[in-house]
């Protein structure tokens, strides 16, 4: 089971309660797979614990990285979470934690 | 200064309000820049100095302004760089007259400035309460008797206003944070709203070094995978951006960091919602043809960057008091720390509705389990910390955290150590609005030197 963080790296960025996450590919093999099997699906399971969402996912071929978009991730704001990482800095983690499927994830249809 | 002909080189020497000094003092000596850009306006930060100007009419501007501005004058004056600085905050004509105050204490004589205001709409706010608040639809009505300011984030057009007056420092309150950079390419190359492709290279060039060392190293370092060389000692980008638009994002020889695609990836990427669409002040960036070149070490070109025009609206963000947050900690350690901890959490819940105390709010984290992902990957800790953080309006609710927390010392469970002093922090919450871009009237004052 690839690991995101094994094929990629990415930095997470706060506007109010909404965080955003890149995925930058390491090399064009990489990108393929988080092309292919990096879905909202598997963000979505992967953040359950944190927001509802809704996430929105953005494709950057030419940059070969991905953008998600995770709404309600921070706890109701930057300024007024109750968290100790009120700007979700560390949620890139989390994300690059994530386990692939070792073939494309069935939902996904890029 | 050997500068280059026809390109602009641009600093960044600070992303926010506490970021490190000395790297912006070599940009200032060794840079050969034409501008250094301090961006340190947090989205908060104006609604605690409006706070602070309410009380000391002279102050409102970045607490560390003078920490900040001492060691850079004498070098940016003696090489011709031009400061661009949002440390006005909520009283850019104090921060004017206290930098003027620093050249006369210091004997670099009169430095004037030009001060860029009508970034403060809180009247035109509270005539329209049924504005919407972006992130949830609601008029913004119920946070009117709770509003402490309300800025607009002005665009590069008033800071080339500013500019034109050839002070060598430009201070402004709320402005967005790229627009900083674009303002000094468009007044070098007289750029205008209708070069589009332009507009967005020096958006895009802003947008790389607005985060300071994020482009040059700073986030990206993880040990063993992302390896970054001298990173105590990364230094702070420069843009070089010619009149064609082309932007080169680099860094000083000898410092440490690495700029690289990578690095720069991040960057701009970052706080971007859809790659196609990131409103800015100045434009709507599109960055989904945005190519990207090594050109040696440490040398990023940047190509492609698209823009559609400005929209007719400022984004306003709003500041209000919104309660308070108490927080309480303590330490367990060794055998079944954890459910020691879980214990010390139920009991300080049971004390606190005992004595009457509600919350609209409780969060409590398992330090070194689930403090920060809120959920528990990995087997149980050896040492554990319990945190309990509460929202409530009560202030003595809030401090009553940190106390039960506190007491669990001689209370128990056992084994309980280092208890935090109780900490209650009064919040300063924002939230945005747009407001129609003919209402807003963006100013420039120039200020003598004291």
């Amino acid at each position: 089971m690839p690991r995101v963080y094994d094929l990629a790296h990415g930095r997470a960025g706060d506007k109010g309660n909404t965080s955003n996450i890149s995925v930058i590919a390491r090399d064009p093999a990489a990108w393929d797979v988080l092309r292919t099997r990096l879905t909202t699906e598997r963000v979505a399971e992967a953040f359950a614990h944190i927001t509802p969402g809704p996430i929105h996912r953005y494709e950057l071929p030419r940059l070969q990285a991905l953008n998600f978009v995770i709404e309600g991730a921070l706890g109701g704001g930057v300024t007024r979470s109750l968290a100790q990482d009120m700007h979700g800095k560390s949620l890139s983690s989390l994300m690059l934690g994530i386990e692939l499927p070792d073939e494309p994830w069935p939902s996904n249809a890029p | 200064m050997a500068k280059q002909n026809g390109t602009l080189r641009i600093g960044a020497g600070a992303s926010f309000a506490d970021d490190r000094i000395d790297p912006a003092i070599d940009l200032a000596e060794r840079g050969k820049l034409d501008y250094l850009v301090f961006e340190c306006l947090a989205e908060r930060t104006i609604a605690r100095e409006n706070l602070t100007r309410q009380k000391s009419p002279d102050r409102g501007y970045t607490p560390r302004l003078v920490e900040r501005m001492q060691p850079v004058l004498a070098p940016c004056l003696r090489n011709g760089i031009r400061i661009v600085t949002n440390m006005g905050a909520a009283n850019p004509e104090a921060a004017g007259r206290e930098i003027g105050r620093i050249g006369k204490d210091t004997g670099l004589g009169p430095i004037p400035c030009a001060v860029v205001t009508g970034d403060d709409v809180v009247e035109l706010v509270r005539q329209r309460p049924g504005l919407p608040i972006m992130e949830t639809g609601e008029p913004v009505e119920t946070l009117l008797p709770r509003m402490v300011s309300a800025n607009a984030y002005l665009g590069s057009d008033v800071i080339c206003q500013a500019l034109a007056t050839k002070t060598p420092i430009v201070v402004t309150g709320r402005v967005a944070d790229p627009s900083l950079f674009l303002a000094p390419a468009m007044d070098r190359f007289g750029w205008s709203y209708q070069d589009w492709p332009r507009i967005a290279s020096g958006i895009v060039a802003g947008h790389l070094l607005e985060c300071t060392s994020a482009v040059s190293g700073g986030c990206f370092a993880d040990p063993g995978k992302n390896d970054v060389p001298d990173l105590a000692n990364v230094g702070f980008p420069i843009a070089e951006i010619g009149g064609d638009g082309s932007v080169v994002v680099t860094k000083l020889e000898g410092t440490g960091g690495r700029v690289d695609l990578a690095t720069c990836k991040e960057q701009l990427l970052y706080e971007i919602h859809d790659p196609a669409r990131y409103v800015t002040a100045d434009c709507v960036l599109d960055i989904t043809e945005v190519d990207l070149v090594q050109q040696g070490k440490d040398r990023v070109a940047v190509r492609g960057a698209r823009a559609l025009p400005r929209t007719d609206s400022y984004k306003v963000t709003i500041g209000y008091h919104d309660g308070y947050i108490g927080e309480g900690q303590v330490s367990y350690a060794g055998t079944n720390a954890v459910a020691r901890a879980r214990l010390a959490s139920e009991i300080v819940q049971e004390r606190l509705k005992k004595r009457g105390f509600a919350y609209s709010e409780i969060r409590v984290d398992l330090i070194g389990m689930t403090s920060v992902h809120a959920k528990a990957f990995a087997p149980e800790p050896y040492e554990v910390r319990l945190r309990i953080a509460i929202r409530t309006t009560d202030r003595k609710a809030a401090e009553a955290v940190g106390f039960e927390t506190r007491a669990l010392h001689v209370n128990g469970p056992y084994g309980g150590g280092g208890g935090s002093d109780p900490v209650v922090r009064e919040i300063l919450a924002v939230q945005s609005v747009l407001i129609p871009r003919t209402l807003v009237t963006p100013r420039v004052s120039v200020t003598e030197a004291a």
